[in-house]
C-alpha cells in the first residue's frame, strides 16, 4: 500500500500543527519543511480544514491551528480524506478471473489488512509521543572534556 | 491475546492495583463477560489458580481497586524462549469496566504488570491483538508499543 502525495502531506501537517496546538502554523513554514509545493499544500490544508481538523485564520500572522482531538483522530481518520484504501477499493487489474490471480489477491488483501489495522489503531497522540521518542533517541551525548 | 477494551488518562488518586483475590472473581468475570460478550465463569477460576496466588515469580493476575471495586485487571506472564525467543513477559488479558475508562486506569494496570516483568529480570512485554480490535490495538499503541518482528499464523485442522 502506498499513499499519494497529498495523504502524505495531510498526516505531516496534522503531525506539525498538532505538535503546537497553542500556535498557529504557517503553510509557508510546512512546505519549506518538507520540500513541497505551497500550492499544492494548501489545497491539503483546505481539505483539512472543511473536515474541522484544523482551523485557518487569516491575515498578517495567519495560518492554521490543530482543531481536532488528538487522542481520538487516527491517523485513518486522515487517510480517508484523501483516498480510499477500504477493502476492496484497489484496482481490479482483471487477474482475480484466474486462480493464480485470486491466490496473489489473498495475500495482497493480507497485507492491506493489516497496514488498515495499524492506521485504525494510531492516534495523532500516539504518534506525537513517537516522534518525541526519537527525538530523545537521537539526542547527542553531552561533549566529553578534552582531557590534557 | 489480550481479550479487552481500556482506556487512559490521568490517573485517580484511589485507585490501588493490587494481586488479585478470590474475593475479586465474580467482579473479574463480570467485567470480562461485558466485554467479551461471553461469561466464562470456570475458566476465570483456572487463570485465578494458575495466576492468582499461586502464580509464582513468572504469572501475574492483578486487579484495580476503586472505592472497594474492581474497575478492571490485567493478566501476564513471563515465558521462557517462547518462540525461540529469549524470556519476555506477555500480556495475557486486560480489561476495565466501560464506565471507568479514559481516566487511566489500563495504564496503571499496564505499568503494574511491567513492573512485575521486571523485576522478574525481562525487558520486553508482548501480546497479541485482534487485528479488528481497533479499541485495544489503540490502548497498546498509546502505551508505546509497537509491530513485534513476528507473524501471527493460522491454520483450518481438517
Amino acid at each position: 500500500m502506498k499513499l499519494q502525495k497529498s495523504t502524505g502531506l495531510a498526516l505531516v501537517s496534522v503531525l506539525e500543527a498538532a505538535a503546537h496546538p497553542e500556535r498557529q502554523i504557517a503553510a509557508a513554514e510546512i512546505a519549506e519543511k518538507y520540500g513541497v509545493s505551497p500550492h499544492h499544500l494548501a489545497k491539503v490544508l483546505r481539505e483539512l480544514g472543511r473536515a474541522g481538523i484544523m482551523e485557518s485564520a487569516r491575515g498578517v500572522g495567519g495560518g492554521y491551528r490543530f482543531a481536532g482531538n488528538a487522542r481520538r483522530l487516527t491517523l485513518m481518520d486522515v487517510i480517508e480524506l484523501f483516498e480510499d484504501i477500504s477493502a476492496g477499493a484497489a484496482e481490479d487489474k482483471g487477474t482475480a478471473a484466474t486462480e493464480v490471480g485470486r491466490a496473489l489477491d489473498r495475500v495482497l488483501t493480507e497485507i492491506d489488512e493489516i497496514a488498515r489495522a495499524t492506521f485504525r489503531s494510531i492516534t495523532i497522540d500516539t504518534m506525537l509521543k513517537l516522534v518525541e521518542r526519537g527525538r530523545r533517541s537521537v539526542r547527542p551525548a553531552a561533549p566529553v572534556p578534552a582531557v590534557v | 491475546m489480550a481479550r479487552a477494551t481500556v482506556g487512559s488518562e490521568a490517573a485517580t488518586e484511589t485507585l490501588r492495583v493490587r494481586q488479585v483475590q478470590t474475593a475479586d472473581l465474580d467482579q473479574v468475570i463480570a467485567i470480562d463477560a461485558r466485554v467479551t460478550g461471553v461469561e466464562k465463569t470456570d475458566y476465570w477460576y483456572e487463570v485465578f489458580h494458575r495466576y492468582g496466588t499461586r502464580g509464582g515469580r513468572q504469572r501475574f493476575f492483578f486487579v484495580a481497586e476503586l472505592d472497594g471495586a474492581v474497575e478492571g485487571f490485567v493478566v501476564g506472564e513471563v515465558r521462557d524462549w517462547e518462540f525461540g525467543e529469549p524470556p519476555c513477559g506477555w500480556v495475557f488479558g486486560v480489561a476495565v469496566r466501560p464506565e471507568a475508562r479514559l481516566a487511566g486506569i489500563g495504564s496503571r494496570l499496564l505499568e503494574a504488570l511491567h513492573s512485575a516483568f521486571r523485576a522478574a529480570g525481562v525487558t520486553k512485554a508482548r501480546t497479541l491483538v485482534a487485528r479488528d480490535n481497533h479499541l485495544v490495538l489503540s490502548f497498546f499503541r498509546s502505551q508505546g508499543m509497537m509491530a513485534a518482528p513476528f507473524i501471527a499464523l493460522e491454520s483450518d485442522i481438517d
